[in-house]
């Protein structure tokens, strides 16, 4: 972020822009007008009607009983109730608490990313082949990702619990197949896929710190955890902070891991709130429902955002 | 000179250790791919083979790329998708990015705040109408809609309209004195100076429409017309318990991304680390 604000010309620079243009008169002034919307308007058509008219919909939907096999004749005006079902529907709230289960990843990947990329940043050779073999997992098709590790945790004969039972772990978890573990399974890929994002925005943050900090801080004696704590910690806390935010919001958005390796199950312990919503517009059909679904998640993700907005003030400074 | 050394000799041993934790990361992928050369009796052997004792390599890419399902096809569909959808992406984001930018006009700046807002809306919370939408007006179920799809996202007009920011606004006046016009200056002027951060978008675009699973799985129907990733989840409920064909399809789905990614290594990195963007 500080270096694309620093690319932006001066103000000054702007305005003399401004004022020069002033004097070709109102044509021209006109013309602008015209070609700005020409230009931004394929953007803005596709946003308006592919985003914009849709998030309208979907709370306008929010309040309706309909199924979508019955036309839009079967469209029955329901008010609040939607909202009510969901506040006393088992899966719904077992599927919040799975999400906020989910939002421990976070933490955890952001401590991993931070360690690795100090090291990586100052304190190896070949940095370019550890900023690719830990990115390979967030790059990687998922689906694929996915299938390796379903195969890889496989509860009798997988690669994983023969290395357990190899090293006298007589009965190793069964995974995925177990509700008490699949989720936690889960969360380790999800943990092992962020990885790779996280480190490379930390090692961005991390080179955006004048070294001559840490040349001051050495003159005066300062050893390396104090270091870490005074200068790296604390200067490195808006790219924590970003990742932070936008970590718990694609918490809210986990689907296709999900939706490849476990359905939901077994027996509801991996569902998530956007498998829920899928599952309930797209298998069982129920659009109404479904909508309001996808309006609390959008009030989720809506809360989240503008309260970082609101946060961003105190904490960063660009 | 003695300190020198010994701080030598401390990298080379976190490089050592931080190699050992790399492998961690890179193993799930070996393992995926010696066992996509396997024969499917020696795929849980254990202790694991890491170099096959018998190898079926041929036979089992064979099957997977010209089998009962055959990969080609969804090669082709993939790119096909994903190519289209980079390029008009890039170019209706550089055009919106240009327009918000450099032309100053007043209903730009209202405009821009209705986008701004547009990009906290999380995707799947608007598929139900997306899905009424386009069974509606005929693009359910076929390429083009799922490329229009791909081809409005806001989040390129943003990382280029940084970039368009960084192009002095002089330049922009005084080839207008003399006598250029708006798609003119954007076409020879702008978009040049601003190229390898439409590339880095277009590498970026292209990884994630390769990678997107959710779209074509609530999008598309006919078997015909899956991309890789659906094809590769079909392919794995159908192949049941053929582990050495899953990983043949596995690499085959991964390796175009590994050298998009290799070629635009630097790009991609950068791209991320500037924009800190999520797919």
């Amino acid at each position: 972020m500080a270096r694309t604000m620093k690319s932006m010309p001066p103000p000054g620079l702007r305005e003399a822009g401004t004022s020069r243009r002033r004097g070709f008169g109102r044509s021209l002034r006109r013309g602008e007008q015209l070609w700005g919307m020409v230009f931004i308007s394929p953007m803005l058509i596709g946003v308006m009607i592919l985003v914009l008219f849709p998030i309208i919909a979907t709370l306008v939907l929010g309040f309706a009983d309909w199924n979508f096999v019955q036309g839009w004749d079967g469209i029955r005006w329901v008010g609040l109730q939607n909202f009510r079902s969901l506040l006393e529907d088992d899966i719904f709230l077992k599927s919040i608490r799975n999400n906020m289960i989910f939002l421990l990843t976070v933490p955890i990947y952001m401590i991993i990313s931070m360690a690795l990329a100090i090291l990586i940043d100052r304190h190896v050779y070949m940095k370019g082949y550890f900023k690719v073999a830990y990115f390979m997992p967030y790059i990687s098709n998922i689906v694929a990702v996915a299938v390796v590790w379903q195969v890889l945790f496989q509860p009798s004969y997988g690669p994983i619990n023969e290395v357990l039972r190899s090293i006298g772990i007589a009965n190793p978890p069964k995974w995925i197949a177990d509700p008490n573990y699949a989720l936690v399974s889960i969360m380790m890929i999800s943990v092992w896929i962020s990885i790779g994002f996280n480190l490379i925005i930390y090692i961005a943050g991390l080179q955006s710190i004048p070294k001559d900090l840490y040349e001051a801080a050495e003159i005066d004696g300062a050893n390396g955890w104090t270091k870490f704590r005074r200068i790296t910690l604390p200067l490195l806390s808006p790219t924590s902070f970003f990742l932070l935010v936008t970590g718990i919001i694609s918490t809210f958005k986990v689907f296709d891991i999900i939706a490849v390796m476990t359905q939901g199950g077994p027996i509801g312990s991996t569902t998530m709130m956007v498998w829920y919503l899928y599952d309930t517009a797209f298998v069982n059909l129920k659009v109404g429902y479904a909508s309001s679904i996808a309006a609390v998640l959008f009030g989720f993700v809506m809360l989240i955002t503008l309260g970082q907005w609101a946060a961003q003030k105190k904490w960063v400074n660009y | 000179m003695h300190t020198l050394l010994r701080a030598d000799w401390r990298k080379a041993f976190v490089t050592a250790v931080m190699f050992a934790v790399s492998i961690l990361f890179l193993l799930p992928f070996v393992w995926m791919l010696i066992t996509s050369f396997k024969v499917e009796k020696d795929v849980f052997v254990f202790p694991i083979q890491w170099i096959p004792r018998e190898w079926n390599a041929i036979e089992n890419y064979k099957e997977v790329w010209f089998g009962d399902y055959p990969f080609y096809l969804y090669y082709w569909n993939s790119i096909k998708v994903s190519l289209l959808t980079t390029a008009i992406s890039a170019l209706v984001s550089a055009l919106a990015a240009y327009g918000f930018s450099k032309i100053q006009f007043a209903a730009g700046k209202w405009l821009f705040l209705i986008v701004l807002f547009t990009y906290m809306i999380p995707g799947q919370a608007i598929l139900i109408p997306q899905f009424i939408l386009y069974r509606n007006i005929g693009l359910f179920d076929n390429h083009f809609g799922l490329i229009v799809l791909g081809s409005f996202s806001v989040l390129g007009t943003f990382m280029l309209r940084q970039f368009f920011m960084g192009v002095h606004q002089e330049f922009i006046e005084s080839a207008k004195i003399d006598g250029g016009s708006h798609p003119r200056i954007f076409w020879s002027i702008a978009l040049p100076l601003v190229k390898p951060a439409v590339a880095t978008y277009a590498i970026l675009r292209f990884i994630w429409t390769w990678n997107d699973y959710q779209n074509p799985l609530i999008f598309l129907r006919t078997d015909g017309l899956f991309t890789i990733p659906l094809a590769m989840q079909k392919f794995t409920s159908l192949s049941g318990e053929f582990y050495s064909l899953i990983m043949a399809a596995a690499v085959s789905a991964i390796f175009p991304l590994l050298i998009v990614f290799i070629i635009g290594q630097k790009s991609v990195i950068e791209g991320i680390a500037l924009g800190g963007v999520k797919g």
